[in-house]
């Protein structure tokens, strides 16, 4: 047993997943880390306090802060770097300064993800969110997803409506658009996956410690490519234990994923 | 010297069966909503709505008169699904045109400078280019030869915005942080009606923020609405932020027709926007 140091206790599957999370950042300098969700927030801001020092972040709206807002408190202090609204935030995606992870109703093994709806498009069974950026952003910038709720209803051969592009669609098109598009992972409440599967498709690349293989290949709803003997996810360190608490004082993150 | 003052009715006077309307704010905030709750109160129909999209849709799409929503997204914010759209989308009521959020940034800006469309490449690959054919692709006339997605101009015939302050001319200022893109969907249209929480004098405006929160000039806007609250219950911060008990209640009225009679009894039949604030106590 590693020593995690005085209130911190033992790291639960949520501290688990901000990891797999904070690793998708590690190498990617001074861009635009943009995790949407409450233990993709943390682990975003983790990855810039313990490995990741120049990463820009938003507070979740339209400012850039420099320093590691904690969740779920009124009015925390920031230090506000640079005004980002919405119509910035485009300047941004196009660049390609950046890197986002979203959610997905729907994975397919290429990574097309769907969040606007199920169904007939005239006449759908689920209304969701809509396009949303999803489009641009997976032609524009690197893309990651989180999925809270690792099951073979997310994880689904085939999506129903493609809002986000995976690797077989962006090999369809032109040379532009394969040379910039990036899927880097996919971070679940059970598993971390990465497209380095044959022809791109999805790979198991970590389980978090408690999780079989086989927990996550009966919990996904196509073919995983699984090379060898899979790793578990690494541990927080005793550090990024500390960070953790001091980034999610009031452990939303346990809210998000239990265990 | 042009007084552009005028109430939600003169808006709805304004209005006529099938336009297509465009709706500042974003998701559940800054929503020009004492406008929205005045058209959807009216006998308009067969509207087009153009939005970042929040209960201005919903409340449209529940009251009939939308046949078709352009948007990115339809949201709540704290309530991430807008239960309203929701339930006019999964009844087969509206037509849709499915864009990224950023291509309808394109659209607006597209339609504010008058050319057909602005070349990009969101939304290849996706749904929004292959399975809709209203959006097309261009081939780039220069020696890439890249095939690039034409995103529309998004034609407004009548933009509504909300503003924290404005004069009677018609300037507009915005205090919070984001101005979303209020002043593109003045300029997408011939015509634009902006609410305002507070009609003040010109000169009061320089004196009330930044100069580059004095975002929308009278050149963009041919009408005034003095409304104080006129965002409510969407956030409209530093003046006030989202009502969320209200916002609940108004979601939990999607949930069967009864509930919803009870609340557009209360909040929607009431009245003009005097009566509703009233009514809600504001």
């Amino acid at each position: 047993m590693s020593d995690t140091s005085g209130t911190t206790g033992a790291p639960s599957r949520a501290d688990f997943c901000v990891i797999g999370v904070a690793e998708c950042f590690r190498g990617d300098g001074e861009i635009m880390a943009n995790p949407i969700g409450t233990i993709p927030a943390v682990g975003g801001r983790l990855a810039r306090e313990v490995f990741e020092p120049d990463l820009v972040m938003t507070d979740g709206e339209a400012l850039l802060v420099a320093n590691g807002i904690p969740l779920g408190v009124d009015d925390p202090a920031k230090m506000v770097e640079a005004w980002n609204p919405y119509r910035t935030m485009f300047d941004v995606v196009w660049s390609g300064r950046r890197h986002v992870m979203m959610g997905a109703s729907q994975l397919d093994p290429y990574g097309n993800q769907n969040f606007a709806f199920i169904g007939d498009p005239s006449h759908p069974k689920v209304q969701l969110l809509g396009m949303r950026g999803a489009p641009g952003n997976t032609v524009q910038n690197v893309t990651s997803y989180w999925i809270p709720s690792h099951s073979p209803k997310v994880f689904v051969e085939q999506v129903d409506v493609v809002s986000g592009i995976g690797y077989d669609r962006a090999a369809a098109l032109r040379d532009w658009v394969r040379e910039h598009h990036e899927l880097r992972r996919v971070v679940t409440n059970l598993a971390v996956l990465d497209f380095e599967g044959p022809d791109h498709r999805m790979r198991l690349r970590s389980v978090h410690p408690g999780v079989t293989v086989d927990d996550v290949v009966a919990a996904t709803g196509f073919e995983l490519a699984v090379d060898g003997d899979v790793p578990e996810t690494r541990a927080p360190t005793p550090e990024e234990l500390e960070v953790m608490a001091r980034l999610d004082p009031k452990g939303m993150r346990a809210q998000e994923v239990s265990g | 010297m042009t007084d552009k003052r005028m109430t939600e009715a003169d808006v709805v006077g304004e209005l006529r069966d099938g336009m297509t309307i465009g709706i500042g704010g974003w998701g559940s905030r800054r929503k020009p909503m004492s406008i929205v709750r005045a058209i959807a109160r009216s006998d308009l129909k067969d509207l087009t709505v153009a939005s970042y999209a929040g209960p201005d849709l919903g409340l449209l799409c529940a009251t009939g008169k939308v046949k078709k929503a352009i948007y990115p997204f339809c949201s709540l914010d704290s309530i991430a699904l807008e239960p309203h759209f929701r339930n006019a989308r999964q009844s087969g009521a509206v037509q849709t045109l499915e864009l990224d959020e950023g291509m309808f940034l394109l659209g607006l800006q597209a339609a504010a400078w008058r050319v057909p469309f602005l070349p990009t490449r969101v939304g290849l690959g996706s749904f929004v280019v292959e399975r809709q054919p209203e959006i097309r692709t261009v081939v780039s006339p220069y020696d890439d030869g890249e095939e690039l997605v034409a995103a529309p101009a998004l034609d407004l015939d009548v933009g509504i915005i909300h503003m924290h302050r404005g004069d009677a001319r018609g300037n507009g200022q915005y205090l919070n942080v984001d101005p979303y893109m209020d002043n593109l969907v003045a300029m997408a249209a011939p015509r634009c009606f902006m609410s305002v929480e507070r009609v003040v004098d010109t000169d009061e405006l320089a004196s009330s923020g930044p100069v580059q929160s004095m975002l929308i000039s009278r050149l963009m806007t041919h009408g005034v609405v003095d409304a104080p609250k006129g965002a409510h219950f969407t956030e409209c911060v530093p003046d006030y932020g989202r009502d969320e008990a209200f916002q609940k209640e108004y979601a939990a009225s999607a949930r069967d027709p009864d509930l919803w009679s009870a609340w557009k009894a209360k909040y929607l039949d009431c009245g003009d926007h005097a009566e509703y604030r009233k009514v809600v106590g504001l």
